[in-house]
């Protein structure tokens, strides 16, 4: 039996808008262990919202419902907003989609990473310092020294990506949330970028939320992936056993994708079911 | 015939000690009705050769020629009509306070059409949007509906050549597989010639007939579709993004 990390129960994340309450993610329910866990749908199924309702990200009007967000049997939904910051970055990490986004432009790489390194341990500025050349290290960053010195625009995509990864896993979190954590890289440094999360799971025992659109990729890396369509769990599996998967959508989806092994003159166009929407969510739980 | 020909084209930004090459001596061929594969990391100039043949980079040499004729430093009325260009994010490359009704008629206006009222309803049949969607803006459309609209504004003064900048790399598998869909039929309809950008292997492989990779500014092959199929590519750096794409 793997211990659970974190088990959501029905969860719902709701926005008042003119034309009425539109419900972003409809009851979704699962559970995290010490697994790689993919999150996979097409933009709109609501895969983002519920990586940033678990951290409780969902800003007023938007509205955030469950029965429980539990992590290790406490529930995330009944802390204060300062016990939740204690939560966030030091027990649930998040990387976003966009580097160029998620760093400070006007900090040098170097503060950033002491800034974080020194909000989760009480250290002295030089100890500060040559642990975060050990994080640059561990993210495989050639040349940290120099890379410490440096502003974010001075830096490429993959190495942003790394830097974020770096500065999240400073306070040795139990779980790691990535949202699109690599769609904004090539093909050859996603493979990086994806080794250096693998490890980190391996070898810390940490639980991975994977949240991507890319199927292939989520069958590749991941243990065990739920499939989203507009805001509900339409399908649970193993993710090596993806390419077999029941649910039309899925099946729709990965038919959709162009292949070089089995050339076709058209693509098959995804023909969408009201029913998919209607049906409960199936659920995630261990 | 060959549609477009690129011969020792460099491009480069800034001078000096700034000075980046971002092409160097690319040389290559594109035949009438072919449709052509650009493909590479980012950074290795595969955009930069489509700007440049459009005009959108300034500073290059070499030879381009499209059809009969070179392409001069100041491009005349008529070569806009002959070459357009789709782009990558359909987000921003739409006038957000422009409805889909301006930005089609004001391109058809500025190629000197008259009957722009009827040429704006076929422009939108053909790229399967249809009338209700004329006076709409670019944020009441989604990504697909968009890259749409970009595209019937490339088709709005009849080209024969369209380069395309990574059209579908912004939207989803489902919306991608329609718009590669609907580039396909388009290119068969109006006897298009496509040259096309992109980091996705698999995507080349189903559009294209030729390609060449690109690293650091240079091509270092060009081969056909079948043996990309096959994984038969020759240099060392192409088998390595097969194999990462596989």
């Amino acid at each position: 039996m793997m211990d659970t990390l974190l088990d959501v129960e029905n969860l719902w994340v709701k926005f008042p808008t003119r034309q009425g309450i539109f419900d972003a993610v409809r009851g979704v329910s699962f559970t995290l262990g010490r697994e790689r866990l993919g999150i996979v749908g097409e933009s709109g199924s609501g895969k983002s919202m519920t990586g940033r309702a678990i951290l409780r990200l969902i800003r007023p009007p938007g509205i955030v419902e469950a029965d429980h967000i539990k992590l290790e049997g406490a529930d995330l939904l009944t802390k204060s907003e300062k016990e939740m910051r204690a939560v966030r970055g030091q027990r649930i990490s998040m990387v976003m989609q966009d580097p160029k986004f998620s760093l400070n432009p006007v900090m040098t790489i170097g503060d950033q990473i002491i800034e974080a390194y020194r909000l989760a341990n009480k250290s002295s500025k030089s100890a500060a310092y040559a642990k975060s050349i050990e994080m640059l290290n561990a993210v495989s960053i050639r040349d940290p020294e120099r890379v410490m010195r440096a502003y974010p625009h001075e830096m490429s995509g993959g190495m942003g990506q790394r830097i974020m990864i770096a500065m999240m896993l400073i306070p040795n979190p139990e779980i790691l949330i990535a949202d699109e954590p690599t769609s904004a890289l090539d093909v050859s440094v996603q493979r990086q970028v994806l080794d250096i999360m693998d490890k980190l799971v391996k070898e810390r025992g940490m639980g991975l939320i994977f949240i991507s659109h890319d199927l292939n990729l989520v069958a590749d890396f991941c243990d065990r992936v739920l499939i989203m369509y507009s805001g509900r769990i339409v399908e649970v599996c193993e993710a090596d056993k993806l390419h077999q998967a029941q649910h039309p959508y899925t099946q729709g989806l990965l038919n959709s994708l162009p292949r070089l092994d089995a050339p076709r003159d058209r693509l098959e166009v995804l023909r969408r079911d009201p029913e998919w929407s209607e049906t409960a969510s199936v659920s995630g739980r261990i | 015939m060959s549609m477009l020909n690129v011969a020792n084209l460099d491009v480069w930004f800034g001078r000096d000690r700034d000075r980046v090459d971002a092409v160097k001596a690319a040389s290559f061929e594109v035949a009438q009705g072919e449709s052509f594969g650009l493909v590479g990391e980012s950074g290795s100039g595969k955009s930069t050769i489509l700007r440049a043949i459009m005009g959108l980079a300034p500073t290059w040499s070499g030879s381009i020629t499209v059809g009969a004729t070179p392409v001069t430093k100041k491009r005349p009325k008529a070569f806009y009509k002959q070459v357009q260009m789709v782009f990558q994010d359909p987000y921003a490359s739409l006038h957000p306070r422009h409805s889909v009704d301006a930005v089609l008629g004001e391109t058809l206006q500025l190629h000197g059409f008259k009957d722009i009222d009827a040429r704006v309803v076929k422009l939108l049949d053909d790229v399967g949007l249809g009338q209700k969607f004329r006076f709409r803006y670019p944020h009441q459309l989604s990504g697909g509906q968009r890259q749409r609209v970009a595209i019937a504004r490339a088709l709005a003064p009849e080209p024969a050549l369209l380069l395309l900048d990574e059209p579908t790399s912004a939207l989803d598998v489902s919306v991608q597989a329609e718009i590669l869909n609907l580039l396909a039929d388009l290119r068969q309809e109006h006897n298009l010639t496509y040259l096309m950008v992109s980091h996705d292997l698999s995507v080349v492989g189903h559009m294209c007939d030729r390609l060449a990779v690109m690293k650091d500014g240079e091509i270092v092959e060009i081969m056909d579709v079948a043996a990309l199929r096959a994984t038969k590519a020759t240099h060392p750096y192409s088998q390595h993004l097969l194999q990462a794409s596989v």
